[in-house]
């Protein structure tokens, strides 16, 4: 054998070759199957930093399926509650060009929450089956609640109510929830050249 | 003699204390209408058990403390309730809420109040009980509950109660004030802050530039016959920041994110010593507090006693504010304060200065310019941390880099700021990354509970479709299994008798 290799050093070499080729395809083939992770994980990152609201405005029912609608390759500006910084983060994640909110599937809003006028409600329990994290409480032929803590603010509710008794308010509303803005920036006020300031004026 | 450390960076800004004239104290007078919000304390807003209408006498309750990071509000004087509604407040959002307001009746009738005199023997817990119940709060500016201070819990034994006499912050008199006129109840309520903590030792640490507090408080030690460390220290600002204060007596930092007692220490203000010593021993809940008023707009800076919800204007009038060339007033001190936007707003249980300067005094700052990196904020800054780089940073939102820079760390206290040259507002940068830090950590919270509901919701809706099919597929088989028993099929038989009823009812219509 050995006597036959060193004659014919094309063949010796060609084994050498298939021979690594075979035992590294073993090794990686060992690999995959050993240490497999369970579910997608790109699509389980770019679901943590979805914002979980479950509305359904991407076209998608729920989060998790958007995020791995995105991981198969759709575009990642379809999510309005999310807004611009959503849209940040997973063109970071993702290492491609952040793109401006798709204004077909709705536009950046404060956050809200569901509220129902209860002395109208009446009892129907169409919202409670369409909330997508049951945070309505209530049961059939007695009022509902919304539990404001738990609501996304989807407004998947409003469009089943029969009584349009359901509004949407805004969540972060009063003085607990204020906080310093940053400074505006006057530094672009600054005309280094004395032109800028005529052909900003003028514009 | 205790040995005194320094601080990194500080400032010696001009201290302006003498235009207010500590050490005499005035009373302010009750002012007709009394506007107390629920919320004058850090946490949860007190709840209204009052309704309009209704008449209440000095130290009634008006709010009663929600849960334990919450302290009550009490009526100042007596009168009716005439409002509870949202007002505005002296915030520097500008925003409004939740007041209860009372239309005084010049009488002033008090509650009768039972005061506990031996309170040595008396048990810690209910002693905390008393001081939740008066309603006290941090009277140094932040307005953390004290009760919740004076329950670190058992994994932090306390051996050091330290009342901060500092008040580094220029133009402020307020605690050498009560300092001066109070020192006796101040050694008397540091006692009993001292015995619910089972704390060893008390030290009272004031800037050299008190001397009269000084004397005083020494003289209340010495009358008292106790054991109280008093320790002086040079004046630099802001040494009176909680944790540059324990670095200045001790020469310990209070670890990054946490809290003084970590270290064995309680640190209070004077003013929430004397109010203690009211609850307690007297048995008087919160409802007045010493504040400056001072500035070059006023003819008659000084300082006061004042009940809290007495509307700014009022005050500003007792001490004769001159309108022209005044711009702004400001709540708190010129380095930490911020601009009243509405001078109806009311003084609260955090209000220790009210400052009206002239334009000439204290000018608008100039626009801010570019930063030129000459590194003055870094040798400024009490809490060694790296201003211009945390600028940057707040600038370009990287949270994650704010983070590693420890943010959390910057008391705002505006050193960095008061040296920058090219006039940068330099705290509003770092208040509004840590808002934006604190709103995202909130978001966050709330979307992975929204995610865990969300697929709680399908798990449940697809064990529903599950059960409902293995349910179907039973009787299915059921039906078959008798089928293949009795020869005879139910599902033929049914469709074999709803034929024959049809016929029959075409037969017979």
């Amino acid at each position: 054998m050995l006597a036959m290799l060193s004659d014919q050093p094309l063949l010796a070499a060609l084994t050498a070759l298939l021979g690594l080729g075979a035992t590294f395809g073993a090794l990686l083939g060992f690999a995959a199957i050993r240490f497999r992770v369970e579910g997608n994980p790109i699509s389980e990152q770019i679901n943590a930093l979805l914002p979980q609201t479950q509305c359904g405005q991407c076209g998608y029912p729920g989060c998790r399926p958007y995020s791995e609608a995105i991981a198969d390759g759709d575009s990642i500006n379809k999510c309005p509650p999310g807004g611009e910084e959503t849209i940040q983060a997973l063109a970071d994640l993702l290492d491609v060009e952040p793109q401006p909110l798709d204004a077909e599937h709705g536009v950046e809003k404060e956050p809200v929450v569901a509220w129902i006028r209860e002395d109208e409600c009446i009892g129907c329990t169409k919202c409670i089956q369409a909330c997508p994290v049951d945070a309505i409480l209530g049961a059939a032929k007695v009022m509902h609640t919304v539990i404001a803590d738990e609501c996304t603010g989807c407004d998947l509710c409003i469009e089943p109510c029969p009584v349009d008794c359901i509004d949407l308010i805004p969540r972060k509303e009063g003085i607990s929830f204020w906080h310093w803005s940053l400074p505006e920036d006057r530094a672009s006020r600054y005309d280094v050249i004395a032109t800028d300031a005529a052909t900003r004026d003028a514009a | 003699m205790r040995t005194i450390h320094d601080i990194h960076g500080g400032i010696h800004p001009p201290e302006r204390k003498a235009l207010s004239r500590p050490g005499d104290l005035q009373n302010a007078p009750i002012p007709p209408v009394l506007v107390l919000p629920v919320r004058q304390h850090l946490g949860v807003p007190a709840l209204p058990i009052v309704a309009v209408g209704d008449t209440v006498l000095g130290g009634q309750v008006l709010a009663e403390a929600q849960g334990v990071m919450s302290v009550p509000v009490h009526a100042p004087s007596s009168g009716t309730v005439v409002a509870i509604e949202s007002r505005p407040i002296a915030h520097a959002s500008g925003l409004a809420d939740q007041c209860i307001v009372i239309q005084t009746d010049g009488e002033d009738h008090w509650l009768a109040f039972e005061g506990v005199t031996s309170w040595r023997e008396r048990d810690p817990a209910t002693l905390v009980e008393r001081i939740r119940e008066a309603g006290i709060a941090g009277l140094g500016g932040a307005g953390f509950p004290t009760a919740v201070k004076l329950s670190p819990g058992p994994t932090r034994p306390i051996e050091t109660l330290l009342v901060n006499g500092t008040e580094c912050e220029p133009y402020i008199t307020a605690d050498d004030t009560l300092m001066q006129c109070r020192a006796d109840e101040l050694v008397e309520g540091a006692h009993i802050l001292a015995h619910i903590l089972s704390a060893d030792s008390i030290l009272i640490g004031i800037e050299d530039n008190k001397p009269d507090a000084i004397a005083r408080v020494q003289a209340a030690i010495s009358r008292a016959g106790v054991d109280v460390e008093l320790a002086t220290f040079p004046t630099k600002y802001p040494s009176g920041g909680e944790k540059q204060i324990i670095e200045i007596l001790t020469g310990q930092q209070v670890p990054s994110g946490g809290i003084p007692a970590d270290i064995g220490i309680v640190c209070v203000n004077p003013g929430t010593a004397v109010a203690t010593q009211q609850a307690i021993v007297d048995g008087k809940p919160l409802t007045h507090r010493i504040v400056t008023l001072t500035g070059e707009a006023l003819a008659a800076p000084q300082n006061v006693t004042a009940c809290l919800g007495t509307p700014i204007t009022q005050l500003l009038e007792h001490a004769e504010l001159s309108v022209d060339g005044q711009q702004r007033i400001i709540h708190g001190g010129p380095m930490m304060g911020f601009a009243v936007s509405d001078l109806n707003a009311p003084i609260t249980k955090i209000t220790n200065c009210l400052l009206a300067p002239t334009a000439t005094e204290l000018p608008l700052p100039d626009p801010a310019q570019p930063c030129i990196r000459c590194g003055h904020c870094a040798e400024a800054c009490p809490a060694s941390l790296l201003p211009q780089q945390l600028y940057w940073y707040a600038r370009a939102k990287d949270q994650e880099q704010l983070a590693e820079h420890r943010l959390f760390d910057c008391i705002e206290c505006g050193a960095c700021a008061y040296v920058c040259p090219s006039q940068i507002p330099l705290v509003q940068y770092y208040r509004a990354a840590k808002g934006q830090i604190r709103d995202s950590e909130q978001e966050k919270r709330r979307s992975d509970n929204s995610r865990e509901r969300f697929e709680a919701r399908q798990a449940r809706l697809e064990a529903e479709t599950a059960a409902r099919e293995a349910k179907r597929a039973a009787r299915k088989a059921a039906a078959q299994s008798q089928a293949a028993e009795n020869g005879s099929d139910p599902i033929q038989e049914a469709i074999e008798r709803a034929k024959a009823r049809k016929a029959e009812q075409e037969a017979n219509p």
